[in-house]
């Protein structure tokens, strides 16, 4: 070789080419199978996070005050889809039809895509603190939800829509108000979102101040905490569509979000439209988030946390992050939902429980696992 | 140029030995005329630059603190867009920042993925060839056995080399370096000085960083663009480099030491730290 001259021990020595051999280090970075660099987590997590959330919500049809057994539940579930009709008794079918399954669908999805948006705004973000309701999203549609039912709204089919125009018009101010301001950065998005907040927050406020004590304020207050006790056809079939139309292209955009969090000069250096790019995932995030407010109310925390559980688990990478901390959302909130329906005579506000549970829950698992998935410098 | 430049005390005199750019290179790998940036009106970074990076070969890029270096760059990039000027790019370049800490505590071999991204569809994820090339980018600067580590438990020298491994998987003709070696020790600083010179000289790659540290462009450069506040001034570096040029540009005595290693003549620049 030519380098004759004695260098500095120390990690430049280590890496002379002539003490080192390309292929054997290529080798030792490879696992058994072949090309693919071992993951946090492993390959088998993915699907025994999605088995246990089957298993969970099947469990939580059973739970209840009702009693429905098990052969019974099957049978009635059979029956939905057509097939045989044996021994389907009325009144267990309504209780498992028309109460259970759409509630225990609701808290799954309003979970997962939670979880899914905040997972894909802390990355856009590149900031820990954030959850999905940070740009003024939730505000909106929880003003929306409030506004209609002020007016007298009430039921699905209406309070829905209007929440959720209102959670989509509070991000499009958002995005006018910081591009009015010309900042298109991270920065001036999120201070735009905390100001469209803020004022959603307080016309919320006024709402509720000035309404009716005695016909319109205990509903309000109710939806407000978040709850998913009128869960119905309308609320699961709404956030189902969401999943299909916001949840797929958020998914397949989560590679490219591992490259916009290196931030925004070495993102577009490295080839990204950083800017379409933010906007779209950020969009799209924004969509579940006011999905999910307008059909079960304002569920904090799960959003915020549960990407980090996520993160400890298998790693920052989104292509895997995403998917896992979609399927912990839905778990997580499928178990606080049927907690709160089961453990007392009353129901226990869902935002509540979340909470309560929620953080030693994630105390827990922040001291076991150290944090892992943030840089430490 | 910058509001310091009116007040500095520099000749804005063509510095001898160079030539100011002519813009008749065929094809040049990076070319930019009468670019002009701003931040904010009146307060021009930089303005009626023209430049010229030839292909292959190693360019440095010299000036003083707050000269405008790393708003070239950025500019080159087409991070920032210029108000007045235009910037020629002969393909995709690959741009190695000053200081590197991702947020998210990525993988040495994830951060190297990322550089797959102009390969990588929209809403796609690398694939089993991605990852190899990019294992053999980290395998090329013998850093392969730190793949699966986090990007941000590696040494300042370790994850310069990983951003540069980085660079090369991306495939790019044309690597951009912003003072690729001012946080690192001496031994890791010649380490990077080999390994830019070995990816122009064994891979074809056009190679432009700036330093702010002479001394790197006179090892390992081949061409040198000066910027001073009187102009930008490019040249082959034996012609630019004089002491009287330097001296000129930086407002500071250095002298050039020639010595003889291995049979060949060799340069070294030492500054003279003397009092008024």
């Amino acid at each position: 070789m030519k380098n004759p001259e004695n260098r500095p021990a120390g990690p430049a020595a280590a890496e002379d080419p002539a003490a080192f051999s390309a292929q054997a280090a290529l080798s030792d970075a490879l696992d058994a199978s072949g090309a693919i660099v071992r993951r946090p987590g492993g390959r088998w997590l993915l699907p025994a996070l999605a088995l246990s959330l089957l298993a969970a919500m099947v469990l939580s049809l059973l739970i209840g005050r009702y009693h429905v057994p098990a052969g019974r539940i099957a049978a009635i579930l059979l029956d939905s889809v057509g097939l045989g009709s044996s021994g389907v008794e009325l009144d267990e079918a309504i209780v498992v039809r028309t109460l259970r399954l759409p509630r225990v669908l609701t808290a799954v999805l309003s979970g997962m895509g939670l979880a899914l948006a905040g997972a894909a705004m802390q990355g856009v973000f590149r900031n820990p603190l954030v959850g999905p309701e940070i740009l003024g999203v939730s505000s909106g549609a929880s003003f929306g939800g409030a506004l209609a039912l002020s007016l007298g709204f009430s039921g699905g089919a209406a309070l829905i829509p209007f929440a959720f125009l209102f959670g989509c018009g509070a991000l499009a101010l958002a995005f006018l108000l910081s591009r009015l301001a010309r900042q298109s950065s991270t920065l001036g998005l999120v201070l735009a979102g905390v100001v469209v907040g803020g004022l959603f927050g307080a016309l919320t406020g006024a709402i509720t101040f000035l309404a009716d004590p005695e016909t319109k304020l205990p509903g309000l207050v109710y939806w407000l905490l978040g709850s998913f006790a009128e869960a119905g056809r309308d609320g699961v079939a709404f956030l189902a569509a969401t999943a299909a139309v916001a949840g797929v292209p958020l998914l397949g955009l989560a590679w490219r979000l591992n490259v916009l969090s290196l931030g925004d000069s070495d993102a577009a250096a490295l080839g990204l439209n950083v800017t379409a790019l933010r906007w779209v995932a950020v969009t799209l995030a924004a969509l579940f988030v006011a999905a999910q407010v307008a059909v079960s109310g304002g569920v904090a925390w799960v959003g915020l946390v549960i990407p980090h559980l996520g993160r400890m688990l298998v790693g920052p990478d989104h292509v895997r992050l995403l998917p896992t901390s979609a399927l912990l959302g839905g778990l997580y909130l499928l178990l606080m939902d049927t907690l709160a329906r089961t453990v007392a005579v009353h129901e226990i506000p869902i935002g509540l429980l979340t909470s309560l549970i929620g953080a030693p829950v994630f105390a827990f698992f922040f001291v076991k696992l150290r944090g892992r998935g943030w840089s430490h410098d | 140029m910058t509001e310091a430049a009116t007040e500095a005390k520099l000749s804005a005199s063509p510095l001898a030995g160079a030539e100011p750019f002519a813009g008749d290179a065929p094809r040049p790998a990076l070319a930019a005329q009468g670019l002009g940036f701003r931040y904010r009106p009146g307060a021009w970074i930089l303005r009626g630059l023209d430049l010229s990076f030839r292909r292959g070969g190693v360019h440095a890029v010299l000036g003083l603190n707050g000269c405008g270096k790393t708003t070239l760059l950025r500019l080159l990039l087409g991070v920032l867009k210029p108000q007045e000027g235009r910037v020629e790019k002969n393909g995709p370049l690959a741009f190695v920042p000053q200081l590197f800490q991702a947020v998210f505590s990525f993988t040495a071999l994830d951060m190297v993925l990322m550089g797959r991204a102009r390969h990588i569809g929209l809403f796609s994820s690398p694939s089993r060839r991605d990852e190899k090339l990019a294992l053999e980018a980290l395998a090329r600067f013998g850093l392969a056995h730190l793949a699966p580590r986090p990007f941000a438990e590696l040494s300042g020298g370790q994850r310069q080399l990983v951003i540069l491994a980085r660079a090369l998987a991306s495939e790019a003709q044309t690597l951009v370096l912003d003072e690729p070696a001012s946080a690192l020790d001496l031994a890791n600083q010649a380490l990077l000085v080999r390994r830019l010179k070995s990816l122009s000289r064994d891979d074809g790659l056009t190679i432009i960083f700036t330093t702010h540290m002479p001394q790197q462009a006179l090892a390992v450069a081949e061409d040198v663009l000066m910027m001073t506040p009187g102009g930008c001034w490019s040249g082959p570096v034996n012609e630019v480099m004089t002491e009287e040029n330097l001296a000129r540009a930086y407002g500071a005595e250095v002298r050039l030491v020639e010595f003889e290693r291995g049979g060949k003549k060799s340069r070294a620049l030492v500054s003279l730290f003397v009092e008024d």
